[in-house]
């Protein structure tokens, strides 16, 4: 038996998880699981890794009391301070540690998927960092209202290929980075942005981003003592609350992941197959994947990662949603409590928690939340929703 | 039902080279009417595509293709009820992404292609160490599961993969998605050459071979050749039925030319 958010086992967790990718991308799956099990018990690999993120990336990232959001809210909670890493969000994380496997490897192309463009400008940083050069997919939908982040991207060396089959969104860019790798496989390296796809994606990416965990859990021992009762974080694919989670399993923490109402793959959908792993998915009565649609490009997925199907499966985590309105009041709400105004993913888990305090978050509880990203990218679609009404207040 | 293994195998050792068109199911009005064009044209078996909605190993013309089915209605159902009614004279086979099964269930999914008449599957997102599910399934009922093998694919595994293949091996000509191209890729010569050696099962190149002097180079070394997207974009264009009969008969004189 594995112990719990460790190893996979034959690339499962649980019945979740596995590898469901075309022949031709076997080899390579292999050949990256290969790779990064053997850099991943290196000590000099992990010791770079880790110089890379403290003095390029800004970690350890602060764990932050927020003061009077907890008193307004009746229960303690600190924030796990991922906006504040170099790029803005968690996503840092992962490609540092992709992109020097890519080296190590010996190829010199990176490619990647991106919803909000978050893991598209952490990946084109990454790639000006290592040298390699870097195409990103990214849904025309999300092209339009991530402009900024597009801009971001080109300005760092990246192109950034619009796809336009589908609904145009995080799912069609993921097939079309994989429709392109099959063709690439000798010089490119897939970067996947959070811990879905085929074995070993789901593994190595919160391996990459269980840093956020293990600083939360120290840094809140070491500042107040034990661990929290609860653990939040939101979820898409869900690789900052994978990070997260992995350094409070082994705790009393009750860990919640905060999934969008419209792209609830956990609460609303059912087991399936795609995007190479067996995992929850919105879908049809025959297996037709169904399009998310929250007002977050970066939770807009309508599949999970393999290993939250399985914390679900067996009650070690659970799962909750929040609708778009929910969010935009908790942009506001911690933008004028703590002068920080959070992206819309880690606005979700605010917003959960703005909800539920007092209710499933008993009043004067200690509250570990992960604020992955920060909010500027997000500043023209929020402004466009409440601007108007935000000027009149 | 047909055995899609036996009946694909006696022509070969009566020396014929093996055509077997795809064409997405559901496309529209036609398209059963094609499918018995592209038999009456010298198709030795069907490939019928039942469309999903995220077909990741497929080009833009099979994307398009599917995408115009889904926006029609087409279930997979729909296109087994379709194929239910009709006497091809041919075997048949699915091809479909691997959520379409998993959703349904294998044994429903298996009963659907037993009312159907339908003889094979493929599904190029099982990867084998991932098909015992639906395998122990499909074998028990005589339902042929078509394994795929790639150029990338280790020596070891291809061997594994032919032995483990029924009805016939689906040699992967290139490195990438379905769709046309120019020229013959070496690779599909290869594959062939390589699959041939290690296997006495027919084997059919397929991805990227567009008309008919490349169906007629890859049959050189393999037992003959699937064509999709060539087809699928004449279908597109509207060729509708007569135009499928034309083209599959150009390929057909070329592999018994
Ligand atoms: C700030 C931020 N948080 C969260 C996410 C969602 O990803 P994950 O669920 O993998 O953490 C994104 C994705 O773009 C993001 O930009």
């Amino acid at each position: 038996m594995n112990t719990l958010m460790g190893q996979p086992h034959n690339g499962r967790f649980g019945e979740f998880g596995g590898r469901f990718v075309p022949e031709s991308l076997f080899r390579a799956c292999e050949e990256v699981e290969s790779f990064f099990e053997k850099f991943w018990a290196d000590d000099d690999f992990v010791e770079e890794y880790r110089q890379i993120l403290s003095e390029y990336a800004g970690r350890p990232t602060p764990l932050t009391h927020a003061k009077r959001l907890s008193s307004q809210l009746g229960v303690e909670v600190f924030l796990k301070r991922e906006d504040l890493t170099h790029t803005g969000s968690h996503k840092i994380n992962n490609v540092i540690g992709q992109a020097l496997l890519t080296v190590k490897m010996g190829k010199s192309r990176i490619i990647a998927e991106t919803g909000a463009g978050q893991h598209g400008v952490a990946t084109a940083t990454a790639a000006a960092l290592f040298g390699l050069e870097c195409k990103v997919y990214m849904g025309e939908v999300d092209v339009k209202r991530q402009a900024l982040n597009v801009f971001r991207m080109q300005l760092l060396g990246a192109e950034v290929i619009p796809v336009s089959s589908g609904s145009k969104t995080l799912k069609d860019a993921v097939n079309e980075a994989m429709r392109a790798w099959v063709s690439e496989l000798d010089t490119t390296h897939y970067c996947i942005g959070s811990v879905m796809g085929p074995h070993p994606y789901p593994y190595m990416v919160r391996e990459f981003q269980r840093v956020i965990g293990e600083e939360a859990s120290d840094q809140f021992r070491s500042q107040h003592g034990g661990s929290p009762d609860f653990v939040l974080a939101c979820v898409g694919g869900g690789s900052n609350a994978a990070g997260t989670f992995a350094g409070f399993v082994d705790s009393t923490a009750k860990l919640i992941g905060v999934e969008p109402e419209g792209g609830a793959a956990i609460g609303k959908g059912a087991p399936g197959v795609v995007h190479g792993m067996r995992s929850n998915l919105l879908q049809d009565e025959f297996g037709q994947v169904e399009e998310a649609k929250s007002i977050s490009a970066g939770l807009d997925y309508p599949g999970v990662g393999p290993e939250h199907s399985y914390l679900a499966s067996i009650g070690r985590a659970s799962y909750r949603a929040v609708s778009d309105d929910e969010v935009l009041e908790a942009v506001v709400m911690l933008s004028r409590l703590e002068g920080i105004v959070p992206a819309l993913e880690p606005a979700h888990a605010v917003a959960y928690l703005a909800r539920e305090a007092g209710k499933e978050i008993p009043k004067g509880s200690k509250v570990v939340l992960t604020m992955s990203g920060r909010g500027d990218k997000d500043a023209e679609v929020v402004a466009s929703m409440i601007g108007a009404r935000l000027g009149e207040r | 039902m047909i055995s899609l293994e036996s009946s694909l195998e006696l022509k070969r050792l009566q020396g014929s080279k093996l055509l077997v068109p795809y064409i997405t199911g559901g496309l529209d009005d036609e398209w059963t009417d094609v499918l018995r064009a592209v038999v009456d044209a010298g198709a030795d078996a069907v490939e019928i595509g039942v469309p999903f909605s995220d077909p990741m190993i497929d080009g833009p013309t099979v994307q398009e293709a599917s995408q115009r089915s889904l926006d029609r209605g087409t279930t997979p159902l729909s296109v087994f009820s379709e194929l239910r009614g009709i006497d091809l004279g041919v075997p048949t086979a699915v091809m479909t992404y691997y959520n379409v099964v998993h959703h349904a269930g294998p044994k429903r999914f298996a009963g659907w292609m037993v009312d159907a008449g339908v003889s094979g599957v493929i599904l190029p997102d099982l990867c084998f160490e991932e098909s015992d599910p639906w395998r122990s399934v499909a074998d028990a009922l005589r339902l042929e599961t078509v394994q795929l093998v790639a150029p990338s694919t280790a020596e070891d595994r291809a061997k594994k993969l032919c032995d483990a293949s029924k009805g016939f091996v689906y040699a992967v000509g290139v490195m990438g998605t379905t769709g046309e191209r120019a020229n013959v890729q070496e690779s599909a010569l290869e594959i062939a050459k390589r699959l041939k050696s290690l296997s006495e099962k027919t084997i059919l190149v397929g991805i990227g071979v567009s008309n008919p002097e490349q169906a007629s180079a890859v049959s050189e070394f393999a037992d003959g050749v699937v064509v999709g997207s060539a087809l699928v974009r004449r279908l597109l264009e509207g060729q509708g039925p007569k135009g499928a009969y034309g083209f599959v008969s150009e390929l057909r004189s070329a592999l018994d030319g």
